[in-house]
């Protein structure tokens, strides 16, 4: 159908002529799966909010989840690190971490090994910069002053807020600029040396240039972790992850190489979505 | 709507930097965590059950303190007019009287202020007014009893007798009420002082709750051309169970004021018609004559007057609690 | 006359006797407070503080163990209200609700009800009788269970104020939930919790018939949780009571103190608390 050609070569077009895109970053090559998912549902009481959802999540790959507001992106995110069940929902189908059922994995050890950024920076405010990094580590039992030392130091670099706070740290977690907390939250998540960072719209909050920051970041971090991160931002989806999965009305409708979805998207609904007809 | 197994063709990327590698995590979590939270859960719910079981602990044991009297006397305890330590003779029926005639008197006194007061807060004071207004009448709940108490012999009972009894008697001298020798100290003055005491509470709950009357039947009132006065009105009258409820509470607190009311009002426990006599409280009573109960019978009967204080003010405030969270509810849900 | 005309002016009246009523309402604030001003001013000098009540008959002297007594009470019943009503706060702000949290919270309300002097019978009860003599134990113990539903209350809608992003950070960083309710809300929470604390305290500073007849007084001094103890509040009612007039100026001295302590406390909690929470 003409329109749906007019509208594939004017997202192309858009996707390449954003100067912020990096090509090269963008990995097409899968990896080993880091986490598993099969028929997962989810339920908040009687509401279904995720129907069957099956998809892998690559090792130091960066998975975008996108889809209009609703569609349970966010509820799928909190089922990997068992946030869904805390606030009272529940769940069925597997979620496999390493070979490992999280559902029979204790919760607490879970979330140590898959962290999570919010869409709001939550500085601890009782604390300082540097107590909230270290808080992962210290309320769980790491005493040692040089370890947890340098384990904030080590955060704080990768979060790439250490330049700008390292003569700042006993200053109050909330005392820094959004972009900057955003930031700080993600030390705090990357202090307790997780495998797997779930970011919920990190920067839906947060200006344009802490957004490209943040960007930057999740470059950066891919090395070392696997990122799965929710947006409603399909530029952003575009900018930053290797494999793209679209959700609508709790269902994933598909699954690819982000350029590939893009720029050919195989399903209908995914292409409205992308050329903007609804959402 | 499964994604294919594989999306190209061969596996992970050399592109890719290895992670450094790290110690295995354990195959199964230890269950620390869960044997903290069953801990504080049930740390927490102790304290709860502390807190539930203390209202049970009182009344248990006030009746078991009085149980000589309570076996004694039985119902007549309260109808019996008959005060004698001596004779071990107990009635509390002139206590019963004071608290309740010095509580009415307060009501009296202290409702249409207390609703003119959050009237004037609610509906017609601007913001900058009615903050420290609120704040001023809040602070006289903060004046403890014995202030007042002492404030009561020194000031206010002097006035009475001096210049406000004299005054009734001459004007209203011919009713039963108004009757007698002005004496200061007597039921007058502890209606008095306590009408000042209550006021703050009977105020900010009406204030409350006129407050949760939403803006919508006011403009609606206004837009038919009611006057300040007029829409006023109305909602008062769609507040009228909140202020019942505020008032009831005050009333609570009424009868349970000890210090205030054992300073001003006489401690003589008779029954009489004028408000100018000096009388007694139930409160009052315990206050008095607590420590100088020498016989096993008159620790237990006043321990029975705390009794029933307990479940008069117990049941006052659970029906007040009922009546105004019931009020404002219906508005919160409607809005 | 015009029928509106006539309306115009009822609602004016109307107006004017509310005005009137809030002067009526206010104006014995003022009166008590100026006249314990006066009076208690006079009589306050540094004996006040540091001497210890004379014999009966003889003048001068002042209430320095009624002030350390009175510390002492309101100590005792904060170390036994704050734990029970701050924990059992948290019970209710983090597992309550239920059935059970629902009838502890509508029982809290209640027992804010309860008569002091009630209570003071009750604490009688309870301790005075098995220890066979009164002490600042039982005062203690009065001045505690008034104490708990105000600290409860507070503590619980503190805690509930607390936004739950905080807690879901905290697990979400692997924390178990009792160590994030402890370690990350409670402190949130606490600056407000404090100042419950504040109001309550200064409720039971200012305790009179609870403690007639637990604490019951000492004319000597004492600091002993075993023995009857001098408060601030038993010493006005007594030398309000007596026929001497050197009495009876100690007490407005004494009352004076009492209020501006109290006064201050009162601010303080305006003050921190106007700025975080909206005014209702």
């Amino acid at each position: 159908m003409p329109n749906a050609d007019v509208a594939r070569a004017t997202t192309s077009v858009t996707l390449k002529a954003m100067p912020s895109i990096r090509e090269e970053h963008i990995l097409t090559t899968i990896s080993d799966p880091k986490i598993i998912t099969r028929g997962v549902n989810a339920y908040f009481g009687k509401i279904h909010a995720l129907k069957g959802i099956s998809l892998d999540i690559y090792s130091h790959r960066v998975v975008a989840i996108i889809g209009p507001s609703g569609c349970g992106k966010s509820t799928f995110l909190r089922c990997l690190n068992r946030m869904h069940e805390v606030a009272g929902g529940t769940m069925k189908g597997e979620i496999i971490l390493d070979d490992e059922n999280i559902m029979k994995y204790d919760p607490v050890q879970l979330r140590r090994r898959v962290g999570m950024v919010f869409q709001k920076p939550n500085p601890f405010p009782t604390m300082s910069i540097f107590d909230n990094v270290a808080a992962g580590l210290r309320l769980n039992g790491t005493r040692d002053k040089k370890t947890v030392a340098e384990a904030v130091e080590q955060s704080l670099r990768r979060a790439a807020l250490w330049d700008e706070v390292k003569d700042l740290l006993q200053n109050s977690g909330v005392s820094l600029s959004g972009g900057q907390q955003q930031r700080l939250c993600i030390a705090r998540a990357l202090a307790v040396n997780p495998e797997v960072i779930l970011m919920d719209e990190p920067a839906s909050a947060l200006d344009p240039i802490s957004t490209a920051k943040i960007e930057e970041l999740i470059f950066e971090l891919k090395s070392k972790y696997t990122i799965a991160i929710v947006t409603h931002n399909m530029q952003q989806a575009a900018r930053v992850s290797d494999f793209t999965a679209f959700f609508y009305l709790g269902q994933l409708i598909e699954f690819g190489k982000t350029k590939s979805l893009f720029t050919t998207p195989q399903e209908r609904q995914t292409e409205d979505y992308i050329t903007g007809r609804f959402g | 709507m499964d994604i294919p197994a594989k999306l190209d063709n061969g596996r992970s990327g050399s592109e890719v930097a290895t992670a450094p590698p790290r110690t295995p995590p354990k195959k199964r979590g230890t269950f620390r965590g869960n044997v903290g939270d069953f801990v504080f859960k049930h740390l927490t719910l102790l304290f709860a059950v502390m807190v539930f079981s203390l209202v049970f602990l009182m009344a248990y044991e006030m009746y078991s303190g009085s149980r000589l009297s309570i076996e004694k006397f039985g119902l007549s305890f309260i109808t019996n007019t008959t005060w004698d330590p001596v004779q071990d003779e107990f009635g509390a029926l002139p206590f019963i009287f004071g608290t309740v005639v010095s509580s009415m008197l307060a009501l009296i006194i202290a409702v249409p202020l207390s609703v003119g007061v959050a009237m004037f807060l609610s509906e017609i004071a601007p913001i900058w007014l009615s903050r420290p207004v609120s704040y001023l009448v809040e602070l006289l709940a903060a004046i403890p009893s014995i202030v007042y108490g002492l404030w009561g012999i020194f000031v206010m009972v002097p006035w009475i007798r001096t210049s406000l009894e004299p005054f009734l008697s001459k004007t209203l001298g011919f009713i039963p009420l108004f009757r007698g020798a002005p004496y200061g100290f007597g039921m007058l003055a502890a209606g008095f002082i306590l009408a000042i005491m209550i006021l703050p509470i009977i105020t900010s709950i009406s204030r409350d709750v006129l407050k949760a009357i939403p803006n919508l039947q006011r403009e609606a009132a206004l837009a038919l051309g009611a006057t300040k006065w007029e829409t006023t009105r109305i909602i008062l009258s769609s507040a009228r169970s909140g202020i019942f409820g505020a008032t009831l509470l005050g009333l609570g607190r009424a009868v349970g004021e000890t210090m205030a009311v054992t300073m001003v009002i006489g401690n003589r426990p008779v029954i009489s018609a004028s408000l100018f006599d000096p009388g007694h409280s139930m409160a009052s009573v315990i206050a008095n004559e607590f420590t100088e109960a020498t016989s096993d019978m008159y620790v237990s009967s006043l321990i029975e007057i705390a009794l029933v204080l307990f479940f008069v003010t117990m049941v006052l405030n659970a029906l007040a609690r009922i009546i105004v969270w019931s009020v404002t509810r219906k508005y919160n849900v409607a809005k | 006359m015009n029928s509106f005309r006539w309306r115009k002016i009822k609602s004016g009246i109307a107006t004017s006797l509310a005005a009137l009523c809030v002067l009526l309402a206010v104006a014995p604030l003022f009166m008590i407070f100026f006249y314990t001003l006066f009076q208690g001013i006079s009589a306050l000098n540094l004996d006040f503080f540091t001497q210890m009540p004379k014999p009966v008959g003889e003048t001068g002297g002042g209430m320095a163990n009624a002030l350390v007594g009175s510390g002492i009470l309101v100590g005792l019943g904060s170390l036994f209200g704050l734990p029970i009503g701050i924990l059992a706060g948290i019970y209710l702000a983090e597992y309550g609700d239920n059935p059970f949290g629902s009838i502890v919270r509508f029982l809290t309300d209640v027992l804010s009800g309860v008569p002091s002097i009630v209570v003071g019978v009750v604490a009688y009860i309870i301790v005075v009788l098995p220890m066979k003599h009164f002490s600042a134990l039982a005062g203690g113990v009065a001045l505690g269970i008034l104490m708990i539903p105000t600290v409860t209350r507070t503590s619980e809608e503190m805690i509930r104020l607390v936004p739950h992003y905080y807690r879901e950070a905290g697990l979400a960083l692997g924390i178990p939930q009792w160590k994030t309710t402890l370690r990350i809300i409670l402190p949130t929470a606490m600056k407000g919790i404090a100042t419950g604390i504040l109001l309550a305290i200064a409720r039971a500073a200012g305790e009179t018939a609870p403690l007639l007849f637990t604490a019951l007084g000492n004319r000597f001094w004492s600091t002993s949780i075993g023995q009857p103890i001098a408060s601030l509040t038993v010493f006005i009612y007594d030398y309000a009571k007596s026929p001497f007039e050197d009495w009876i100026r100690q007490a407005w001295a004494a009352a004076f103190v009492l209020i501006a302590m109290i006064f201050l406390l009162n601010l303080i909690f305006r003050i921190v608390t106007r700025g975080r929470y909206a005014e209702r």
